[in-house]
């Protein structure tokens, strides 16, 4: 690969072979990073190439695994203990940095090379103020560290009220506050390059949108190079001027941005551009009703758009006739809606000081309801009271007042007995598929233990629940005997979907189920989800900050703003043409969005 | 935190109460007539045996025993021990020496437990790791009373470095092997407890981002990682200090120092009563001091921590 369009050259002294445009910032060729474990020797990155030149921003693209964070570390000279660059040259700036010895990396690091790490809540030090996080790192590099010096340098990445702010600790931080204390102290000291790690996967799109502006307009103004590393495709080819995709620990394909994710060459890159969630993407059984294989639904055909959009339309038309039957007709008569939420209201009382208190109203007479068999989405940014909702639906949290009324009967009456029955009839799947399975059950323990709560079947017949459940999510039945830290994260989301489905429940409440995978897993539970709702019938309320995943997946929309319910309706009609500005705001902070619509579709 | 403060030292009237009633319930159950056991085995007039009676207040109820006891101590009037000593004056002389002693393991303890924990975990599996941790494991394994004598005999009996006991006049230097002996289990304690605090916290991602910000490796070590690690290690010394202030009974036996764990023993062995329970009170009092230190230092090390009166 040649770029032309480089600029000169900075630094004075030339290596041997310079490209004609000028020095590349980083230059990694033929680099090899291996692991030594006690098994042996793992080979994580092979035969990696990578060029960035000066002011220029190149992104890494790639599944969780697949080398792109190690070969970041690797120029950073941060890779774990067991780790090290077993062939190839590291260049940074035209000096070979993948044998230096550590005094020199301390040199380089902050003023040549910096970071910003992927998750803002772990990476600032709990137990020093964000001013004091600041400073140390200005004056590690020589550069001024007074108070106004911190102020400064948290006011260039968007701090409000800086110097007030710099006497805080993280904790007091929101995580898009956080993430810009880390850019803030990641461009201090002006680095050459900046390895940006998943910067922004653990925030809200619309924080991610604006904190990505930020730090772009950051680094043109300091000329500084950007190594992205993400797994989201469409951030990729949004943000960067080149994509390198990286697969397996070998760089598969690399390319300026556009050009690559029009016109992919390798397998797997096209496997990535085809899943990625984008607003391009259709209905995943509106998709397949319209005889589509799962294969091409993504990447769709002129053809097929027109065939999944008359479908589309027709079961718009059929949900506004199902909308305007008056509600106040059939009152409580078991209808369709098997869920209905009225008027829903939490209050939360925090505590200000001895005895005061302020409310906080994290739900605001929020009312939807939900039609059986269908998938509502429920999608907002962190802090709108969705995941409240749905905690209250669950009957995990008591409402402040409001109804919750499941197949004609109000949740609120239930005494235990009842409650015990409604649990069977709603089933939970959490996010977190690390967090929300116990590490010392067994995957048959895990999904037998609902059965046995609710004394269903013996030994036998609920052996065979389970090994029909576990076919039912393509989960090989030899897995029973394995433990949660064995499977990979879209497996254990698999058997937390078992896990739900083992009570036959009519309503299952996803919370952010498929946020924390990677592309392709998201896409294959996704479809595993859509497929299980045709075949049984199933009902989704599916809580959500990813908009993409919601034009995949769902039927209805409720957009959530503070608390408030600011937009409702079909799913094509809120992504077509939303009303709300906070639902268009949402809509174009999805990254890539409009750059993955197929050209005929622009 | 005012508030917090005051809290929690109101909590120590119900504690302290609660405690030394039940130390008197048990010295008074304790068998055998302390009044009996002053004379041996002479028979004294009985004239006598019940003037002493009233004058300890032997012949009243057990509860009547403990009002006049908590009495006396609200008019700071602690009595004498049955050698007609003032116990305020003995607990004078005790205090203190236990006091130098306990200072003194706390900081071996703190400041060689964390060195050698910081090194360790830093270079886990590595030679020093290993041996530190045989060595710690050992140091655990032997009962005090063997470490003591040979101590004892090996650095005071063999090689003179100290004297091998300590005696009526004891000061800072005299009670360093005592005090190496007493804080030698703890030290190997914290030692374990830092070096796990620290391999925890090295792989933590905010000390890789120090490291990525460029700064040198000791301020990463001590600003990121053992300031960190310091928080259970913390907790730990400070639970400890309560014990080293009242449980040295033994090492205190070993090398005759004059303080709180031989007094309290002696005073058992005679059933004192007031001596003991004069004891037991302050020791109540240095706990629950040294529990709020720990809970006020714990808030200072980690800034999440924060109590609500």
């Amino acid at each position: 690969m040649s770029f032309e369009e480089s600029p000169a050259a900075s630094g004075p002294q030339i290596v041997d072979d310079v490209p004609a445009g000028g020095r590349p910032i980083l230059d990694m060729r033929d680099v090899a990073i291996t692991f030594t474990t006690g098994s042996g020797s793992l080979h994580a990155v092979r035969k990696a190439d990578l060029t960035i030149m000066p002011g220029e921003t190149v992104a890494i693209v790639g599944e969780s695994g697949s080398g792109k964070s190690t070969t970041a570390l690797a120029a950073i000279g941060l890779l774990p203990g067991n780790g090290r660059v077993s062939a190839g040259q590291i260049l940074l700036d035209g000096e070979d940095v993948a044998h230096a010895p550590e005094r020199r990396m301390i040199e380089l690091r902050g003023n040549t090379i910096g970071m910003v790490p992927q998750d803002p809540m772990s990476n600032l030090n709990p137990v020093w103020r964000i001013g004091y996080q600041v400073r140390e790192t200005l004056r590690a590099n020589g550069r001024p560290d007074g108070p106004a010096d911190v102020a400064r340098v948290l006011a260039e990445a968007g701090l409000p009220d800086a110097q007030r702010r710099a006497r805080q600790y993280p904790h007091e931080f929101s995580g898009g506050m956080r993430q810009r204390a880390l850019i803030a102290i990641a461009l201090s000291c002006s680095p050459k390059l900046l390895i940006a790690d998943e910067p922004t996967s653990a925030l809200d799109v619309t924080v991610q949108r604006r904190i990505l502006d930020h730090l772009e307009t950051m680094t043109s103004e300091l000329g500084t190079s950007v190594l992205l590393i993400t797994h989201d495709l469409g951030l990729a080819a949004e943000r960067a001027d080149k994509v390198v995709v990286m697969y397996r620990g070998r760089v598969v394909e690399s390319g300026p941005s556009l050009e690559l994710l029009r016109n992919p060459l390798h397998p797997y890159t096209q496997r990535l551009v085809a899943k990625a969630p984008s607003l391009a993407s259709r209905r995943i059984q509106v998709a397949k009703e319209a005889g589509l294989e799962s294969g091409e639904l993504l990447t769709p055909s002129a053809e097929a758009v027109e065939k999944a959009a008359e479908k589309a339309e027709a079961t718009t038309a059929e949900a506004i006739e199902a909308e305007e039957v008056p509600a106040a007709a059939v009152p409580e008569a078991p209808s369709d809606d098997v869920l209905v939420i009225e008027d829903l209201t939490k209050v939360f009382r925090l505590r200000t000081g001895l005895g005061r208190g302020t409310d906080f109203t994290a739900v605001d007479g929020v009312s939807f309801r939900v039609q059986r068999g269908t998938t509502t989405a429920l999608v907002g940014e962190s802090g709108s009271g969705k995941s409240t909702v749905a905690q209250m639906v669950l009957q995990l949290l008591a409402p402040t007042s409001g109804r919750i009324v499941f197949d004609g009967i109000d949740t609120a009456g239930l005494d235990r007995r009842q409650l015990f029955a409604f649990r069977r009839r709603v089933q939970p799947i959490f996010q977190d598929p690390y967090g929300s399975l116990d590490p010392m059950y067994n995957i048959y323990r895990t999904i037998e233990e609902p059965l046995r709560t609710h004394r269903i079947g013996d030994r036998a017949t609920r052996e065979l629940k389970v090994r029909e459940l576990l076919d039912q999510v393509a989960l090989p039945q030899s897995a029973m005997q394995r433990y949660p830290n064995e499977l990979s994260g879209g497996q254990r989301q698999r058997v937390a979907v078992a896990r739900a489905l083992a009570l036959d429940p009519e309503v299952i409440i996803c919370d952010e189920a498929v946020s924390a995978l990677d592309v392709l897993v998201q896409a294959q539970v996704l479809n595993l989800l859509a497929e299980l709702q045709e075949r049984l019938g199933l009902t989704y309320l599916f809580i959500t900050h990813d908009l993409a995943v919601v034009r995949q997946i769902a039927d209805h929309v409720c957009v959530m703003e503070k608390g408030r319910l600011v937009e409702t309706g079909t799913t094509d009609r809120v992504f077509d043409s939303p009303e709300k500005d906070y639902t268009r705001a949402l809509l174009d902070a999805i990254p890539g969005g409009k750059l993955l619509l197929p050209p005929e579709v622009l | 935190m005012i508030r917090y403060i005051v809290r929690r030292l109101l909590q120590v009237i119900p504690v302290f109460l609660g405690t030394t009633l039940l130390v008197y319930f048990m010295v008074f159950a304790l068998p055998g007539d302390p009044i009996a056991a002053l004379f041996g085995d002479r028979q004294p007039p009985q004239s006598v045996i019940d003037a002493l009676r009233a004058q300890y207040n032997l012949d009243q109820p057990f509860i009547v025993q403990y009002g006049i006891f908590l009495k006396n101590l609200f008019t700071l009037n602690l009595g004498v021990d049955f050698t007609q000593q003032p116990i305020a004056a003995t607990l004078a002389r005790i205090f203190p020496v236990t006091a130098m002693l306990a200072v003194e393991a706390l900081a071996i303890q703190a400041i060689f437990g964390v060195a050698f924990g910081l090194v360790a975990g830093l270079r886990r599996g590595k030679l020093f790791d290993s041996t530190v941790l045989v060595a710690s494991l050992v140091v655990i394994a032997v009962p005090t009373f063997v470490l003591g004598f040979v101590f004892q005999l090996v650095f005071g009996v063999y090689l003179g470095w100290a004297k091998p006991t300590v005696g009526a006049q004891a000061g800072w230097g005299d009670l360093l092997l005592p005090a190496v002996v007493l804080g030698l289990v703890s030290f190997a304690y914290v030692l374990r407890l830092t070096r796990a605090s620290v391999t925890e916290n090295m792989n933590a991602d905010y000390v890789r981002t120090a490291t990525a910000k460029g700064l040198s490796r000791p301020r990463v070590v001590l600003a990121h990682i053992l300031r960190n690690s310091m928080i259970p290690v913390v907790t730990y010394l400070g639970a400890n200090l309560g014990g080293l202030m009242g449980g040295a009974i033994v090492t205190e036996g070993i090398f005759n120092v004059p303080g709180v764990g031989n007094k309290l023993y002696q005073a058992t062995l005679r059933g004192e009563g007031p001596t003991i329970v004069a004891i037991v009170s302050i020791l109540v009092l240095v706990f629950v001091l040294a529990n709020l230190l720990v809970d006020l230092l714990y808030a200072w090390l980690d800034p999440r921590i924060r109590y609500e009166a």
